[in-house]
């Protein structure tokens, strides 16, 4: 979608007005019923797109995606906007700076279709713990589009904005894109900056793409990716597009992934993804990570630690909700972040505050780090000797609003995601097939640090040989 | 009375380092803008904003490590320490807990018959919190100081006596000064200090301690111990425990407080700060700051004694400051002698700061030199040179030349002096009448009449010898 756009752009078969014009009429026709937008910039969208036709018209476009409109996870600073995180406690909050990678899609002349709805604080697997309400599935609208970024995923599979900007903590741009049929690209650590993202937890959290393929994402990471003076933790060098064909490709289906809790359907459809890389000329072999049974445990002492770091800045002092009638500074901290806060993100900050304090820091926080740095040893030493690992990206498909409503349920949700944040990697999620309902199911490929140019390529030949990529 | 308690203190300096910007992020590192200016979206905890950590931060304390003869380890990491409070709007400090920058230095204090050394545990870098002011319209914060880079220095439980700290803090002070890492103006914040003091009979275990946080003058950090150590002394006399708190000491009252915050419940929940790479500072950087330290106080201090025969006193108190020692080292070239030189620095001319409210003295050092040779060779009496001496802080030049414009150099000639005497005496006949009858003490108002006509000029000693020759002629 988002190639054949750039091409007919460049062909001045359309133009950028139009493209934002159809997909402002998409919104304004199903987003009511989806709430996968928060807010949409008609105005300044459309004003974004007539420059940007005017400067095609001039010869000086500023990328080839100049005039692609793009939406972004309403935790993404935009000086002048808002920008809430879907809570409560930011609900009023005007960034007054620019995040890095807005900057970038402002800088390759993308018109910024508006904000996107999300998990509070990206803390979530159904974007349905929000502060302005649940997203909703763009199949069926009692199911849910996944989390935390299911505006991001709803808005690109119900097309309403051909790519979108999302964050992966543990999942989070997967999982929904697995859950809604498009595909969900999260780089390695450091490959895009994080400043301007508003922090979940920082040694996990990357900006990722949810497009409708491999090849629309790739347009729109060569924009966002590189280092950025303002994120010390970018590291260069780590995203380069490549072609490279699957022959040759050694493919790794790790044993613990395939274990119980998995949902038969999505096991057949991960296995016949197998077998048709296969069939490409890729080797795949069964292998073991034993340090798998203990990642979702060391991701959630890990990422709640961080977050109840994270988040303890919203105080009601200086920005913010603020509670009422309180009589001192404690009395305004507790009611300001008792009042501000949903019960998942309490249920966090309380989850890691626990986790690092003294007497239970060595227990659960050190233990975690020792087995995040096992998981990373025992993961890199793979994908030393093999181009991807396969895996679901969730145990089910898409559920129905309201269910999956006990916090273990819903942890367990990402054990196949978990992984790659912990370890750093490259990880992407692939529309391969559908259950017997017709629900989408993801494939779930991760790759070494510096490997997701090959992994992109190996998904788009993918995708050319299931014919979701029709370029 | 209190019983004969031996007192153990530990002190945590807190300095900021004069660098260019914050360490952090690009503000600039200013002291006294107008509230909540020199401000951006890092230093003021916004959502979503990072820290950059800037290296020149990191040179300084590397820096004030070497001169404080600790470890400095190439490899050094930054950790949060989380807690709630107004002045801090990330609800957590930068600072380096789990692996500092610098260990194991040590500062020697006293002098060279009664010295002892002070060992330091660490250095390590930490961000400065912001500033609160309690006004009738509330509590108002500015944050222009989050982010103002600080080095913490903490010491070993060396220190045993409120002298002790103090004279340990003013040498912490003199060598950070030298060595350009911060400016140390205690009054304006830039150097604070912790103190950690408890009780013990001689060579029992260590006592229950207590901290007295944020003194920020050598007064109240003497006060506050005394005050401390008063306090306890009399719950141990009475048999009771001393508990284990975070105190804030009261000039007005001259008493310590317990704060209302935490410290024993305190849990900062440290971890390692994930928006920030380790530090590395490399050893060819180490070796070129090690060059760049100039000669420090105490090896001055002794270069002074040995080589210019200065009194320790005296060689402490110009070695103590760079600008000082560096204006007697200039000045000491042309000096006929440097004893002369220093008391002229340490006397009159500091006299003449006092007076005129300077921190320095900027005539030039061979002025100074040249003013001390000539009240050593007696061409100035000590009068005059104090007179010179203030017109040359008024308006620097060459002693000699204002000396003789202003007909000050003193009278020396021999015959000219013979000839006031003789003058003085044909006028003063009653006088040396009385003298010649007996009255030996009639000689001394003979003598002023005489220095009175050479308008106070006259080499005295020189005087009094063709007086008397006259006299008793």
């Amino acid at each position: 979608m988002l190639c054949q756009l750039a091409k007919r752009l460049a062909l001045g078969q359309t133009t950028s007005e139009q493209i934002t014009r159809d997909c402002l009429s998409a919104i304004s026709q199903r987003n009511p019923r989806l709430n996968a937008f928060l807010e949409v910039f008609e105005d300044e969208a459309l004003a974004q797109a007539r420059e940007s036709d005017a400067r095609r018209a001039r010869g000086q476009a500023l990328s080839r995606l100049d005039g692609i409109p793009i939406a972004v996870k309403d935790n993404l600073c935009m000086r002048g906007h808002l920008c809430t995180a879907a809570s409560k406690m930011l609900s009023h909050f005007v960034a007054p700076y620019d995040a890095t990678v807005i900057r970038r899609i402002r800088e390759a002349g993308m018109p910024i279709l508006g904000r996107l709805n999300m998990d509070e604080f990206a803390m979530g697997s159904a974007t349905d713990t929000g502060f302005w309400g649940p997203a909703h599935h763009p199949l069926r609208e009692d199911l849910v589009p996944g989390g935390s970024s299911g505006g991001a995923a709803a808005a690109v599979a119900a097309g309403l904005v051909p790519a979108a900007l999302g964050s992966d903590t543990g999942g989070s741009v997967r999982q929904p894109a697995a859950l809604c049929g498009v595909t969900g690209v999260k780089p390695a650590y450091g490959s895009v900056s994080r400043y301007g993202l508003i922090a979940f937890a920082s040694s996990l959290d990357q900006i990722g793409v949810i497009a409708r393929t491999a090849r629309d994402a790739e347009m729109v990471l060569q924009i966002i990716c590189g280092t950025d003076e303002n994120d010390l933790t970018t590291v260069p060098g780590l995203y380069r597009p490549q072609d490279c064909g699957l022959r040759g490709c050694v493919l790794a289906l790790p044993r613990e992934c395939f274990a119980q809790g998995l949902h038969p359907e999505v096991r057949r459809a991960v296995m016949a993804a197998a077998d048709t890389l296969a069939g490409l000329g890729a080797r795949v072999e069964e292998v073991s990570i034993p340090a798998l049974d203990l990642a979702l445990d060391a991701y959630y002492v890990i990422s709640s630690a961080e977050a109840s770091s994270n988040l303890a800045r919203y105080d009601g002092l200086r920005y913010g909700y603020r509670a009422v009638g309180c009589a001192d500074t404690d009395e305004l901290y507790r009611k300001t972040r008792g009042e501000g806060f949903g019960l998942e993100v309490k249920r966090r900050i309380l989850l890691g505050t626990y986790a690092l304090s003294s007497g239970y820091r060595q227990q659960y926080y050190l233990n975690a780090q020792r087995v995040r740095e096992e998981l990373s040893a025992q993961m890199n030493a793979l994908l030393e000797r093999y181009d991807a690992l396969l895996t679901p990206v969730t145990p089910t498909p898409a559920w129905k609003q309201g269910q999956h409503n006990t916090a273990m349920e819903r942890y367990l949700g990402d054990i196949y995601t978990v992984p790659a944040n912990l370890a750093g990697l490259p990880a992407v999620s692939v529309p391969c097939g559908k259950t017997s309902d017709g629900l989408p199911i993801g494939l779930g490929l991760t790759a070494a640090r510096d490997g997701l140019g090959r992994l992109l390529s190996l998904c788009r030949r993918y995708q050319q040989e299931v014919g979701c990529d029709d370029e | 009375m209190t019983s004969d308690y031996e007192m153990v203190i530990g002190l945590e300096t807190h300095v900021e380092l004069r660098t260019r910007h914050k360490i952090f992020c690009n503000c600039l590192n200013t002291y006294g803008a107008a509230p909540n200016t020199c401000v951006c979206p890092t230093c003021m905890g916004l959502p979503g904003a990072l820290p950059v950590f800037h290296r020149e931060s990191l040179l300084l304390a590397a820096k004030a490590g070497l001169a404080l003869h600790c470890t400095v380890h190439e490899n050094s990491r930054f950790d949060r320490k989380n807690y709630f409070y107004p002045d801090l709007p990330k609800a957590y400090q930068i600072t380096q807990f789990y692996h500092p920058l610098c260990e194991g230095g040590y500062v020697d204090i006293g002098t060279e018959q009664d010295q002892k050394r002070i060992g330091i545990t660490r250095i390590h870098l930490e961000e400065d919190a912001g500033k609160l002011t309690h006004t009738p319209g509330g509590l108002e914060t500015d944050l222009n100081r989050c982010g103002v880079p600080l080095i913490e220095i903490v010491t070993g439980p060396d220190l045993r006596s409120a002298g002790e700290a103090v004279a340990y803090l003013k040498k912490l002070r003199s060598i950070l000064v030298y060595t350009d890492v911060s400016d140390c103006r205690m009054n304006e914040g830039s150097l604070r200090c912790d103190v950690n003091l408890s009780l013990r009979h001689p060579g029992a275990p260590l006592g229950v301690r207590t901290e007295i946080k944020n003194l920020n003058s050598f007064q109240s950090v003497e006060r506050a111990i005394e005050a401390e150590r008063a306090r306890q002394a009399a719950l141990l006399d009475a048999g009771l425990p001393v508990v284990q708190q975070t105190l804030r000491y009261d000039q007005k009252t001259g008493q310590t407080h317990s704060m209302r915050r935490k410290e024993n419940s305190a849990d900062y929940r440290y971890f390692p700060e994930p928006d920030l790479p380790p530090v590395h500072i490399s050893h060819s950087e180490l070796s070129e700051l090690e060059r760049s330290i100039p000669v420090l106080p105490d090896e001055r201090r002794s270069l002074y004694m040995r080589q210019y025969g200065l009194g320790g006193y005296a060689a402490g108190q110009i070695a103590a400051e760079r600008w000082l020692a560096e204006l007697f080292e200039k000045a000491v070239q042309t000096a006929q002698s440097p004893v002369a030189l220093a008391n002229l620095i340490l006397g009159e001319a500091f006299a003449q700061l006092t007076l005129r409210g300077e921190e320095t003295i900027t005539i030039c050092p061979e002025h100074l030199a040249m003013l001390s040779n000539m009240a050593v060779s007696g061409r100035v009496n000590s009068t005059t040179a104090k007179a010179i001496l203030a017109a040359l802080f008024e308006n620097d030049c060459d002693p000699e030349k204002y000396a003789r414009e202003h007909s000050l150099l003193m009278l020396t000639d021999e015959n000219l002096l013979r000839g006031i005497a003789q003058e003085v005496l044909l006028q003063n006949d009653a006088l040396v009448q009385s003298y010649r009858a007996g009255k030996q003490n009639v000689a001394k108002a003979l003598m002023g009449k005489a220095m009175g006509a050479c308008r106070g000029r006259a080499d005295a000693e020189k005087l009094r010898r063709i007086l008397l020759e006259l006299l008793n002629a």
